[in-house]
């Protein structure tokens, strides 16, 4: 027999002056089951909760409703004060006339009337609560950076401080992402690979780092503080360990005709590479879409040459199993392919590059050691024109409606740097807008055009054409002149969208995370989470989550591991137990409530059963991973059976509440 | 049959899932923006635990309108449980028409955390579409009729 206890709140005057309390208590005492009937001022206040635990060991409650504020607001404090007393806190369920009833009705009269209908109904729903326990989860303690850019780097580094093994999954040969490939940062024009490579060697010399490079994610298993990742090492066909990184096999390596991805292509590397001098790990790695001794067994010059026996021909994808419990992603970004942009005859003319190619071409350890010359012809360009917003906000299908907010900065960084250096050189900037908030960011631009002479020019391109004489024209209007303007260029820099690395989908997909349309990965709140994603156990850091610059990268991936370490240091979560539960009477095995979970909390097992003639019977059942499961219900409606259920918010449950509000 | 009585009075449930629309329905009760009585809200995690059972339900026992709110599609809590909703009530309501009952007693809303004055504005303009309709007297099983 259940003994219920019924709280109606005042809460001073906010409920007290549009619903008659008094009238709602009396009115809820008749209903079957209520022992006890009461209002008070303020219910969550002290002595309010005194009121309820006293009422709970007085009556012998087994189950308790307060009609009040709304559940998002005190539901917890009542479930503590139920808990403290020895009644399970899933018996108490919150009436919310507050919100939905005083705060927006007028009349007394039929507020009053709601006020006892959701009274009633919650009643109603508290006769068929059942105990409820949460489970606890341990928690690995290991941590799983996926990209090794800055981002990652910087949160592997926080998390390894703390004391925390983690691992880095980097699917190039080497870490440094980005950052690795740039020649100085604005705002400060420090050169990126002094601040970066102490960062590099730091983590591959950490105790608790280890680097997983060349290497991606191959399947995702588990949830929060509790997850089996399966990481594929790829073959680079030279064993990491025994490898010294000398270089001898580079130097020895007939096939030299590879285009080098680390400088975009501008020039070549060998077959055997190890992408730039401060690599890490500094490990050659074979290309099999050039080396000749994989593709048609012949050369084996490098074996030959290595003293320390790396190199294995035979090596094969490799992959292991780890337990990590908390992932943070760190995939960065690139610059779009412009290949859709014929009218900036980017794939035309070698001459028309873009702005991470200006940054190869400008570095000191790039194709031409740090003078700028013309990929054409290798002379020297005088007159340069800058394209902004290449593929950024466009509303054509063609580009990205987003700013990339980084193009600004660093083009009127390109901009200072060449008028530096190359006094004698014009350089062109075509803007739509100067966006340059952020710290000593507007400083910085307004240097550019007024200490620099840098010609800034309000207006869009047309059109870039190629000449017969070497030289490239550039067409534009300049919108505050309203002139249409043709410069005699020798090369343009273009700009170019970025968006997130390509692999970021298919990962979101084995994490079960969110992505917006655009492919960044989504936040669990845009202001209040920034850096969690909505999936629990699993953190932002960098430019995979929208486009940043290194301070914010750097910020963000700071913050991703402070809230990963957060998880860490705990040894087991509470889960909450509001889960789905299958009944393995009725369960017919059908796979529909897989289908549709959206966190692959459902398996099946064959289990036995006794059968009503004695026999036994093997049957194909579900059965709901509590602590996988997230409780959204989605399994229920879809049971064709009946067998699915919602602990919390049962069948009965809320079939119960409907009877009572329509009765 | 079409009722002109103003003083009809439709009884309506509102599901509203716990993360928008739930929040919705809250920041409206904090703003003081005012909707009808008539219009009673049972939470549920998303919207996708509500099962089409418990909208014939509730008209069998005597509601004369039903509305289901959720997260924006792409906003869903759970991720994917708006677009479940989504296709079952597309389902129900060619059921719907086939029971004979007006489909516009029935409907499915997106309202986010954010948007108390869409809440209101929704449940007022509903209230007033099922109070043009009638009394719901269809499904409505005359046993579980007050007396
Ligand atoms: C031309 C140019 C100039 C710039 N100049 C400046 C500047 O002067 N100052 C400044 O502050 N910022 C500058 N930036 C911005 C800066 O590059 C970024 O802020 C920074 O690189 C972001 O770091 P990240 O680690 O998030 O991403 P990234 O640097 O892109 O690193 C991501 C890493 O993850 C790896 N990865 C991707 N997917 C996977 C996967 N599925 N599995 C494993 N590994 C993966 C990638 O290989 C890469 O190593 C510039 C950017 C460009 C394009
Ligand atoms: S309630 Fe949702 S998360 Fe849990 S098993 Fe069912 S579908 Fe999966
Ligand atoms: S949908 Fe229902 S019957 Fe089918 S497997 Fe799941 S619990 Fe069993
Ligand atoms: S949580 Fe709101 S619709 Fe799924």
């Amino acid at each position: 027999m259940q003994r219920i206890g019924v709280f109606v709140c005042h809460c001073g005057t906010n409920i007290a002056a549009t619903v008659d309390v008094k009238a709602v208590a009396e009115a809820l005492s008749h209903e079957p089951g209520v022992v006890i009937s009461q209002d008070y001022q303020y219910m969550c206040s002290e002595s309010g909760q005194n009121l309820v635990k006293d009422a709970i060991k007085e009556h012998k409650l087994t189950g308790v409703v307060v009609c009040s504020c709304s559940p998002r607001m005190h539901e917890n404090t009542f479930r503590k004060a139920a808990a403290s007393v020895g009644l399970n806190p899933y018996l108490v369920e919150i009436a919310n006339i507050r919100e939905q009833c005083s705060w927006i009705h007028k009349d007394i009269a039929t507020a009053t009337d709601k006020a006892v209908i959701l009274g009633k109904a919650a009643v109603a729903k508290v006769h068929l609560n059942a105990p409820l326990t949460a489970g606890e989860s341990p928690v690995a303690k290991r941590a799983l950076v996926i990209g090794g850019g800055i981002a990652g780097i910087q949160t592997a580094l926080d998390i390894a401080e703390a004391g925390f093994d983690v691992d880095i999954v980097e699917k190039k040969s080497t870490i440094g992402g980005k950052m690795a490939q740039i020649d100085k940062t604005f705002p400060t024009l420090d050169c990126a690979a002094c601040i970066l490579t102490p960062k590099m060697v730091e983590a591959s010399q950490n105790e608790h780092i280890t680097i997983h490079s060349f290497s991606e994610v191959s399947e995702v298993k588990g949830f929060v503080g509790n997850f089996t990742v399966t990481i594929k090492k790829k073959a680079r066909y030279v064993d990491e360990v025994k490898c010294t990184g000398c270089g001898a096999c580079v130097e020895k390596c007939p096939m030299k005709k590879v285009p080098n991805e680390f400088n975009e292509g501008l020039d070549n590397r060998h077959a055997v590479y190890i992408p730039f001098a401060q690599a890490v790990p500094k490990v050659a790695t074979i290309d099999p879409n050039y080396c000749m001794m994989l593709k048609n067994g012949k050369c084996g010059i490098c074996s030959k040459v290595c003293t320390a026996g790396a190199i294995d021909y035979k090596q094969q994808d490799r992959f292991i199993e780890q337990k990590y419990g908390a992932i943070i992603v760190a995939t960065g970004f690139n610059p779009i392919n412009l290949d859709k942009y014929d009218e900036f005859a980017y794939n035309q003319c070698p001459d028309v590059v873009t702005s991470l190619e200006l940054e190869r071409l400008m570095n000191a350890a790039g194709p031409n050691g740090g003078t700028l010359l013309r990929p054409s012809d290798k002379t020297h360009p005088h007159t340069i024109v800058f394209v902004q917003c290449v593929g950024s906000r466009c509303d054509d299908e063609k580009g990205k409606p987003y700013c990339s907010k980084i193009c600004c900065m660093y083009t009127a960084k390109h901009a200072m740097l060449i008028r530096e250096k190359y006094p004698d050189t014009e350089v062109y900037v075509f803007y739509i807008d100067v966006r340059t908030p952020g710290k000593n960011f507007d400083e910085f631009y307004r240097r550019a055009v007024e200490q620099y002479n840098v010609h800034y020019i309000k207006g869009m391109v047309g059109k870039v054409t190629p000449k017969s004489d070497g030289k490239i024209d550039v067409q534009a209007s300049d919108l505050l002149s309203n002139e249409q303007l043709h410069i005699n260029a020798d090369m343009v820099v273009l700009a170019a969208a970025i968006e997130p690395d390509k692999t970021a989908r298919p990962l979101a997909t084995m994490l079960t995370t969110q992505m917006d349309t655009n492919d960044f990965f989504t936040e669990a709140h845009p202001k209040l989470r920034p850096v969690e994603s909505a999936t629990a156990g699993i953190f932002l850091s960098g430019a995979c989550q929208g486009p940043k610059d290194i301070p914010e990268t750097v910020a963000q991936a700071s913050a991703a591991a402070a809230k990963a370490i957060g998880l860490l240091v705990k040894n087991s979560i509470t889960c909450n137990p509001c889960v789905a539960h299958s009944d393995e009477l009725l369960c017919n095995g059908c796979s529909s409530c897989e289908k549709v979970c959206p966190y692959g909390a459902i398996t099946y097992q064959d289990k036995e059963f006794r059968m009503p003639d004695r026999t036994t019977a093997i049957r194909r059942v579900a059965s709901v991973n509590p602590a996988v499961c997230q409780g959204c219900g989605a399994c229920t409606v879809a049971c064709p059976s009946g067998a699915m259920d919602l602990n919390g918010f049962s069948n009965s449950q809320i079939m119960a509440e409907v009877d009572a509000i329509c009765k | 049959m079409q009722v002109n009585d103003n003083n009809f009075q439709p009884v309506i449930v509102a599901f509203c899932c716990n993360w928008c629309s739930y929040a919705g329905a809250d920041l409206s009760g904090t703003n003081r923006l005012n909707y009808p009585t008539n219009v009673k809200i049972i939470r549920v995690p998303c919207s996708c635990r509500v099962n089409p059972m418990f909208i014939l339900r509730a008209f069998q026992k005597g509601a004369d309108g039903v509305i289901i709110c959720g997260c924006h599609p792409g906003d869903c809590h759970y991720t994917s449980g708006n677009y479940y909703t989504r296709r079952r009530i597309t389902l129900l309501y060619s059921m719907l028409d086939f029971l004979g009952i007006e489909r516009n007693r029935t409907r499915l809303e997106w309202v986010s955390a954010a948007e108390g004055a869409k809440f209101a504005a929704t449940m007022q303009q509903f209230t007033e579409d099922v109070r043009k309709l009638g009394p719901n007297r269809r499904l409505e099983d005359l046993r579980c009729r007050k007396q």
